[in-house]
């Protein structure tokens, strides 16, 4: 099945004339709301559609303008983008049916912005152009659409504490930002192509410290954005403070993103032969820096922060291996991942409407005065430690089980790298552990004790109003289509894992994405260094497709003509 | 593999005032002022910027199609990126500018904010230090490791929203009522502490609730 390469832009051009359209509507608030809603659910639509196309006839390219891929701008919908572009639209359509829930509630008190709706979905576009693109530099301009998207959406409502967050925040992002067009130049210089697939070609050839140079320092950038320990330390300062939509669409999609722009470049241009023990021990130090560290919040919303770093750990830790098993288990958990952490924000996020507060031991218990939420808030809760039979069980035995399989391969100096990847493993049980101990503490907390009766809104300066009028039935109902939108990924376990093994073996095939894109390029191109990158681009790895059995990651230095 | 001829050439003055951006840059970065951090962004973005002219191989050449022969054009495309990236930097220093004017309306400073655990920790240690009568730490009179700098308005005795001051405690204490009063401790005034003690309770509630 092929689609129409228009539908590969749409997702990123959708929004973006969508957010131009709230602009002119500025005055005409319900008109926003349904081209937004209605904007978002066709990208949904789409990315569906692409999916489809993907899985079962190859990746839709796009070629914008008519230039030729080292120069022109590509897009590549191919099975991982479309996937997670897919979960990233029903989150964000979700979220956004959220907050035009709250945004209704909050008129009748006059809280409500012009432009939430146009940087909301500026966002949902960067997002979008995050996933598809296939050349570095247009990824640097999707971070960044993304990222000021999210700069204005933190310091919306300006108070002095969001003045304060949205400062680390900005100046963080804004270094990282700086980092990676410093890479972007420095890449530049050394294969003059930033094209994903061309750099696939010229990387391998580069001299060995030159390449590791280079991926060291894509690592860091992309470690930033994706919250890595230790450049973890603004997440859990500048999240927390954002209105609840807002953080759970930030939590749910930045962070993942920066996961999968580390997973796109380090296995398509600075691929690794076996496992990787840089980024074992990064994920380890994540998994239980971040584990603890929730362990000793008292606010909600800090403690799934918190929760958050912990959990990009385990996304790293399958990345770490090189396999096609360790792969496809990251793919999983980011999908599990996406959908459960934007939730857990959305229901944190009922929890400080009805109580007034994000502090588990002032809400009093809950349970009795809104058992919706309880149960919105226990599930989600539930899947992210790893209970069974929910999403999270599903994504962490198959990270387990690349873990053991990993730990079980022989090699040369196989004994190091065993030991190193049981530790990983027996770090990603604790963490789980932690995780359901730290969730289980905080429901039992907030909602299991006796009712409190009502109290006066702790601080009525703040745009915050407090009680049961606040919450509107959208709000509750978007939170409970993520919850069941979760709930469908256990169902559909064994034709997802299916997917994400297919989409971990086209990562392992770097050949099968170079020839996607390179394929119905409209010339070639003639400038003096575009031969560079064309050096025999299928030769590099030899796992296929027909070979999702977890030595892919074993053939990486073919690549030298 | 030899790299793309038009990539060879690198002039030294660019390259020293390119390093020289980066430290002075990356200097004012670490400083505690946004107005500083600002003027040290601008001066890395610079930096950055100049230095994907540099990579784009020898200066003075003409990038358009058309004027001379495709060899002894300057590569066009880090022209390009780098006009992105002035614009991009250019609308986020004015974005960061305007962040500094709220902070310094609502705040009355410009400072970036300390750690907020790092102010949870020091209290807590105050806290502790307070009941055991002892320090921690060897020596008092230096100045505490973990103290981080208090910003005027922590001066003032505003603290910020989410973190517990020592004398909010007590209300807590008092607010959680008989919900949890057998729970709670004698030394129940802390961060921490307090979350045991109503984690505790929280624990015995269900058990009290069903028998």
């Amino acid at each position: 099945m092929t689609v129409p390469a228009a539908l590969a832009v749409l997702p990123v051009v959708g929004p973006m004339l969508a957010a131009g359209g709230t602009l002119l509507l500025r005055f005409h608030v319900r008109a926003q709301r349904v081209l937004a809603l209605a904007v978002v659910a066709a990208v949904v639509a789409d990315a569906a559609v692409l999916l489809a196309a993907a899985d079962s006839g190859g990746p839709t390219v796009a070629h914008l303008g008519g230039w030729p891929p080292p120069i022109g701008i590509t897009l590549v919908a191919d099975r991982l983008a479309a996937l997670l572009l897919l979960t990233s639209a029903v989150v964000t359509l979700a979220v956004l049916g959220y907050a035009v829930g709250q945004g209704v509630v909050d008129e009748r008190t006059g809280g409500n912005s012009m432009i939430f709706h146009a940087c909301y979905l500026t966002l949902v576009a960067g997002v979008a152009l995050a996933y598809l693109t296939a050349d570095l530099f247009n990824l640097f301009v999707a971070f960044e659409i993304m990222l000021v998207s999210s700069y204005v959406l933190i310091t919306l409502d300006t108070t002095a504490q969001r003045v304060q967050a949205g400062m680390t925040y900005v100046i963080v992002s804004l270094t990282s930002s700086l980092l990676f067009l410093t890479v972007l130049a420095m890449v530049y210089a050394a294969t003059g192509t930033v094209s994903l697939a061309g750099l696939a070609a010229t990387v391998p050839g580069l001299p060995p410290a030159l390449r590791a140079a280079l991926g060291l320092l894509v690592l860091v950038v992309f470690g930033i954005k994706a919250a890595v320990v230790p450049l973890h330390f603004w997440l859990p300062d500048s999240y927390p403070t954002a209105p609840a939509p807002i953080t759970a669409v930030l939590a749910a999609l930045l962070t993942k993103v920066g996961v999968y722009a580390i997973v796109r470049t380090h296995t398509l241009v600075f691929p690794h032969d076996g496992t990787w023990p840089l980024l074992l021990c990064a994920a380890v130090a994540t998994l239980l820096v971040g584990a603890l560290g929730a362990l000793a919040q008292e606010d909600l919303n800090r403690v799934l922060s918190f929760l958050l770093v912990s959990h990009i750990g385990f996304m790293l830790f399958g990345l770490s291996l090189f396999t096609v098993v360790g792969l496809a288990g990251v793919i999983l958990y980011m999908v599990h991942h996406i959908v459960v952490q934007a939730t857990l924000f959305l229901a944190s996020g009922l929890v400080t409407r009805y109580a007034g507060t994000s502090l588990p031991r002032r809400t009093g218990g809950l349970a009795t005065v809104v058992p919706v939420v309880a149960a919105l808030f226990a599930v989600p809760a539930l899947s992210l430690s790893g209970v069974p039979p929910l999403s999270g069980f599903v994504a962490k035995l198959a990270l387990l089980q690349a873990g053991s399989q990993a730990g079980a391969a022989s090699g040369p100096d196989a004994g190091a790298y065993r030991a190193g990847v049981y530790v990983a493993v027996a770090a990603m049980l604790v963490t789980s552990l932690l995780t359901l101990y730290v969730m289980a503490r905080v429901w039992v907390i907030a909602f299991w004790r006796r009712p409190r009766p009502a109290r006066p809104d702790p601080d009525p300066e703040d745009s915050l109003e407090v009680g049961t009028a606040t919450v509107s039935r959208p709000m509750v109902a978007a939170t409970a289509g993520l919850v069941a939108a979760g709930l469908v990924f256990p169902g559909l376990a064994g034709p997802l894992s299916g997917l994400a093994t297919r989409a971990a073996a086209d990562l392992l095939t770097p050949s099968a994405y170079e020839h996607a894109v390179l394929r119905d390029q409209p010339g070639r191109p003639t400038d003096g260094h575009g031969a560079a990158g064309r050096l025999a681009p299928s030769t590099r790895r030899t796992t296929g497709n027909s070979d999702p059995a977890g030595n892919g990651g074993t053939a990486g230095n073919g690549g030298t003509p | 593999m030899t790299p793309p001829p038009n990539h060879a050439v690198l002039n030294l003055t660019s390259v020293v005032v390119v390093a020289g951006l980066y430290s002075a840059g990356t200097f004012l970065l670490l400083q505690r002022g946004l107005l500083r951090i600002l003027v040290g962004i601008v001066l890395l973005g610079h930096a950055t910027n100049l230095l994907l002219l540099l990579v784009g191989g020898r200066s003075g050449r003409p990038a358009m199609s058309g004027s001379v022969p495709p060899d002894q054009m300057s590569d066009p495309l880090p022209q390009g990126m780098a006009l992105t990236s002035i614009v991009i930097t250019f609308a986020l220093t004015t974005f960061l500018l305007t962040l500094a004017y709220r902070a310094w309306t609502l705040l009355g400073n410009t400072e970036v904010r300390d750690d907020v655990e790092d102010h949870r920790i020091t209290a807590l240690e105050e806290r502790l230090e307070a009941q055991a009568g002892f320090h921690f730490f060897p020596h008092p009179s230096l100045p505490h490791p973990h103290a981080p700098r208090l910003h005027r308005a922590d001066r003032d005795g505003h603290r910020p929203h989410q973190q517990p001051a020592p004398d909010n405690a007590g209300r807590d204490a008092d607010d959680a009522g008989p919900d949890n009063a057998g729970a709670d401790e004698p030394a129940s005034d802390g961060a921490g502490t307090d979350e045991s003690g109503s984690g505790s309770s929280g624990d015995g509630r269900p058990g009290g609730d069903q028998g």
